[in-house]
C-alpha cells in the first residue's frame, strides 16, 4: 500500500486516541447516573459490534448467532464466581477462551456452508445452546443466576456505588476491540479476509488459506464478544438465558455495524453512538407506556437507514472511506 | 412408551409438519424468485392471525370462511411491502444481503410495535369456532380436527401452487423471471410487476396458514418469531428456492419435532429440528432439494 494509506492509518490512530481521551474525561463532568448508564451501554455495544464486524464485516461470514458467545462469557464468569468463588477476571479470560475454541470447533463444519445456509446454521446453533441453558438446572435453568454482591472492589469487579469503574472498563474494551481491528486491517489476515469476502474461490486460487483465515476471524471475534458478555453479567449482576443469549442479542450486535458501515473501521462505533442512546431515550420517554411506540420508532429508523445508506453512515463523515466502505 | 403413543405423536407431527410447510412455502417462493429472505415472515403470520381473530370477534366469520379473505388481504399487503420497501432494498449497490435482512427485520420490529400499540400485548384466542377443540378418531388414533383441516388446506394449497406455477401465464412469468430477470425484461415482462405479484402470492400463502393457526393457537404480537425460525429452517432444509423442498422440509420438521418430544423434555423439542438441519446441511450444503 502507498504512503497515503499509511498516513491515513496514522490519522485514524490519532483520532481514536483523541476520542478515547475525550470520552475518558466526560463522566467527570456528567454525573447523571442515567446518562452514565447510556454511555456504558453505548461503549459496550460499540465494542461488541466491532468484534462481530471482524468475522462478519471483514471476513464476510455473516453470523446471527453471536449472542451465544456473549452468553457463554456471561455464564462462565457468573458460574465460576458463584459456584467456586473464582474471581471474575479469570472467568472473563476463561469465557473468552471457551468461546474462541467453540467458535473454531463449530467453524470446522460450518465454514463449508455459504450464504443463507451459513447464516441459518449460526442462528440454529445459538438457539440449541440457548435451549440447553434453559434446561440446565445446575446453571439456574430459566431462572438464571443472581450474582451476589460482595462489596465494591476491582478485584471482584463489582461496584454498587458508582458506575464509573464500569464506564472505564467498557471504554477500555471498546478501545481494545477498535485497536485489534485497526491492527488486523493492515495485517496479512486483514487482506486475506477481504479477499475471502469478495471471492473465496479466487482467493483460494491465489494461495489464501481460506479455511484457516475464517477460523482465525471466528476465534478473535468470539473471544472479544465473550469478554463483553462477561462484563455485561457483572454490570447488570443478574443473568438468565433469554437476557444474555436471546436471538435479539445477535441482531442487536450486528445492527450498529450494519448501520454505521459493515466491514469498516469506524462503522460499528459510529452506529452504536447513534443507535444506543436513541434506543434508550425512545424506550424511556415514549416506551414507558408499554405500548410499543419505541419499537415502531426503532424499526422505522432501521428501515430508513438501511434503505437510504446501504453502505453505512460512515461514508458521510470521511470522504476517503467512501470508496472503501463497500 | 407403547406403539400406540408413537403412532399417535407421529400422526400429529405429520399434520403439524404439513402446516409448517404451508407457513414456509411463501418464504421459499419469494426466495426462489428473487433471492431475498423475508425476515418479517413471522410477522406476516402474526397479522394474518390477528385478522382472522378480528373477523371472528366483530363479524362472527368463522376462521374457515375467513381464510380466503385473510389470504386476499395478505396478498395486497405483501405486494405493498414489496413496492414500498423491498423494491428499494434489492436496488442497493452495497451490502445488498445485509440491507435486505435489516430492512425486512426493521419492518418486523415496526409490525410488532404496531401490534402492541393497537392490539395490546394480551394473549387472544378464537373460542368456539366450528373446528376448535374437536378431535376425530381414525383407526384408533385421535387427531385434532383444526390441525387435520390445516393439513388438508396445506396439501390443497401446494397442489394449487403447483398447477399455478406450471399452467398459467403468470406462473410461467414467475419461473422465467426467477431464471433470468434481465432476459424477461427484453420480452416485455415488467420485472417489478412479477416481483410484486410474487410477494403478494407468498404473503397470501402465509395468510392462509395464519387463518388456520388462529383456530388452535394463541395470538399475541410476538407469536410470529417462534414460527419464523422454524420456517427458515424448513426452507433451508428443503433447499432454498425449491417450493417442493419447503413441502418436504415441513413434513420432516413436523415428524422430527414429534419424535424429539417423545425422547426429550417438551421444552427441548426444537433441538431435534435444529440438529437435523445441521446434520443435513453438513452432508448436503445446499439442503435436500436445493439447486446449484
Amino acid at each position: 500500500m502507498d504512503t497515503s494509506f499509511a498516513r491515513s492509518r496514522r490519522r485514524d490512530l490519532i483520532v481514536a486516541f483523541c476520542l478515547a481521551a475525550t470520552a475518558a474525561v466526560v463522566p467527570l463532568f456528567v454525573k447523571d447516573v442515567y446518562v452514565q448508564n447510556i454511555m456504558v451501554l453505548t461503549l459496550m455495544w460499540g465494542a461488541l459490534s466491532q468484534s462481530w464486524n471482524i468475522l462478519s464485516g471483514y471476513c464476510g461470514q455473516i453470523s446471527l448467532g453471536h449472542a451465544m458467545y456473549f452468553g457463554i462469557g456471561a455464564y462462565t464468569t457468573a458460574l465460576l464466581f458463584t459456584k467456586f468463588g473464582v474471581l471474575p477476571w479469570f472467568g472473563m479470560l476463561g469465557g473468552g477462551i471457551i468461546s474462541a475454541v467453540l467458535a473454531m470447533a463449530l467453524g470446522y463444519p460450518c465454514f463449508r456452508l455459504r450464504g443463507h445456509y451459513f447464516v441459518i446454521a449460526t442462528i440454529v446453533i445459538a438457539e440449541i445452546v440457548l435451549l440447553l441453558f434453559h434446561n440446565w438446572d445446575w446453571a439456574g435453568a430459566a431462572m438464571g443466576i443472581d450474582i451476589p454482591v460482595r462489596g465494591d472492589s476491582w478485584l471482584k469487579f463489582q461496584f454498587t456505588r458508582s458506575k464509573l469503574p464500569y464506564f472505564y472498563f467498557a471504554l477500555a474494551l471498546a478501545c481494545v476491540a477498535w485497536f485489534v481491528t485497526w491492527w488486523l486491517e493492515d495485517s496479512k489476515w486483514g487482506y486475506w479476509w477481504r479477499a475471502v469476502k469478495d471471492n473465496p474461490d479466487a482467493a483460494e486460487s491465489l494461495g489464501v488459506v481460506v479455511f484457516n483465515s475464517k477460523m482465525g476471524a471466528a476465534a478473535v471475534s468470539a473471544f472479544l464478544v465473550a469478554v463483553g458478555g462477561s462484563f455485561y453479567g457483572q454490570f447488570v449482576s443478574y443473568i438468565d438465558p433469554e437476557s444474555v443469549m436471546g436471538f435479539q442479542f445477535s441482531l442487536l450486535m450486528a445492527l450498529p455495524a450494519v448501520l454505521g458501515g459493515i466491514g469498516t473501521l469506524w462503522g460499528p462505533l459510529l452506529g452504536a453512538v447513534i443507535l444506543i442512546p436513541l434506543t434508550e431515550l425512545t424506550r424511556s420517554f415514549i416506551g414507558g407506556s408499554g405500548r410499543g411506540v419505541d419499537l415502531i420508532v426503532y424499526g422505522g429508523l432501521i428501515i430508513a437507514i438501511s434503505l437510504a445508506r446501504p453502505q453505512g453512515l460512515v461514508g458521510l463523515f470521511s470522504p476517503r472511506r467512501k470508496e472503501a466502505a463497500r | 412408551m407403547t406403539a400406540e403413543t408413537i403412532i399417535q405423536s407421529l400422526a400429529s407431527g405429520l399434520l403439524m409438519g404439513l402446516l409448517y410447510g404451508l407457513i414456509a412455502v411463501g418464504l421459499a417462493l419469494i426466495f426462489g424468485l428473487m433471492d431475498v429472505v423475508n425476515f418479517a415472515h413471522g410477522e406476516f403470520l402474526m397479522i394474518a392471525m390477528y385478522a382472522t381473530f378480528f373477523l371472528f370477534v366483530f363479524f362472527a366469520i368463522d376462521p374457515l370462511l375467513a381464510a380466503p379473505l385473510v389470504a386476499a388481504a395478505l396478498f395486497v399487503f405483501g405486494a405493498v411491502v414489496y413496492l414500498l420497501i423491498v423494491r428499494f432494498a434489492v436496488r442497493a449497490k452495497a451490502n445488498a444481503g445485509m440491507v435486505q435482512i435489516f430492512s425486512t427485520f426493521g419492518l418486523a420490529i415496526v409490525m410488532r410495535g404496531l401490534a402492541q400499540y393497537f392490539f395490546t400485548p394480551d394473549y387472544r384466542s378464537v373460542t368456539h369456532s366450528w373446528l376448535g377443540g374437536k378431535t376425530v378418531s381414525v383407526a384408533g388414533i385421535f387427531l385434532p380436527v383444526p390441525q387435520l383441516v390445516g393439513a388438508l388446506v396445506a396439501i390443497a394449497a401446494f397442489g394449487a401452487l403447483y398447477l399455478f406455477i406450471n399452467r398459467t401465464d403468470f406462473g410461467r412469468a414467475l419461473e422465467a423471471t426467477r431464471e433470468d430477470a434481465g432476459a424477461v425484461a427484453l420480452v416485455g415482462i415488467d420485472k417489478n410487476k412479477v416481483f410484486a405479484l410474487g410477494w403478494g402470492l407468498g404473503a397470501a400463502l402465509v395468510g392462509l396458514s395464519g387463518a388456520v393457526m388462529a383456530i388452535f393457537f394463541y395470538i399475541y404480537p410476538d407469536v410470529g418469531a417462534s414460527f419464523a425460525l422454524i420456517a427458515y429452517v424448513t426452507v433451508a432444509l428443503g433447499g432454498f428456492g425449491s417450493v417442493f423442498g419447503a413441502f418436504a422440509g415441513g413434513i420432516i420438521v413436523g415428524l422430527v419435532e414429534a419424535t424429539t418430544a417423545l425422547l426429550l423434555p417438551p421444552s427441548l423439542k426444537a433441538v431435534g429440528i435444529y440438529a437435523v438441519y445441521l446434520l443435513v446441511v453438513f452432508i448436503r450444503p445446499r439442503g435436500l432439494f436445493g439447486s446449484m
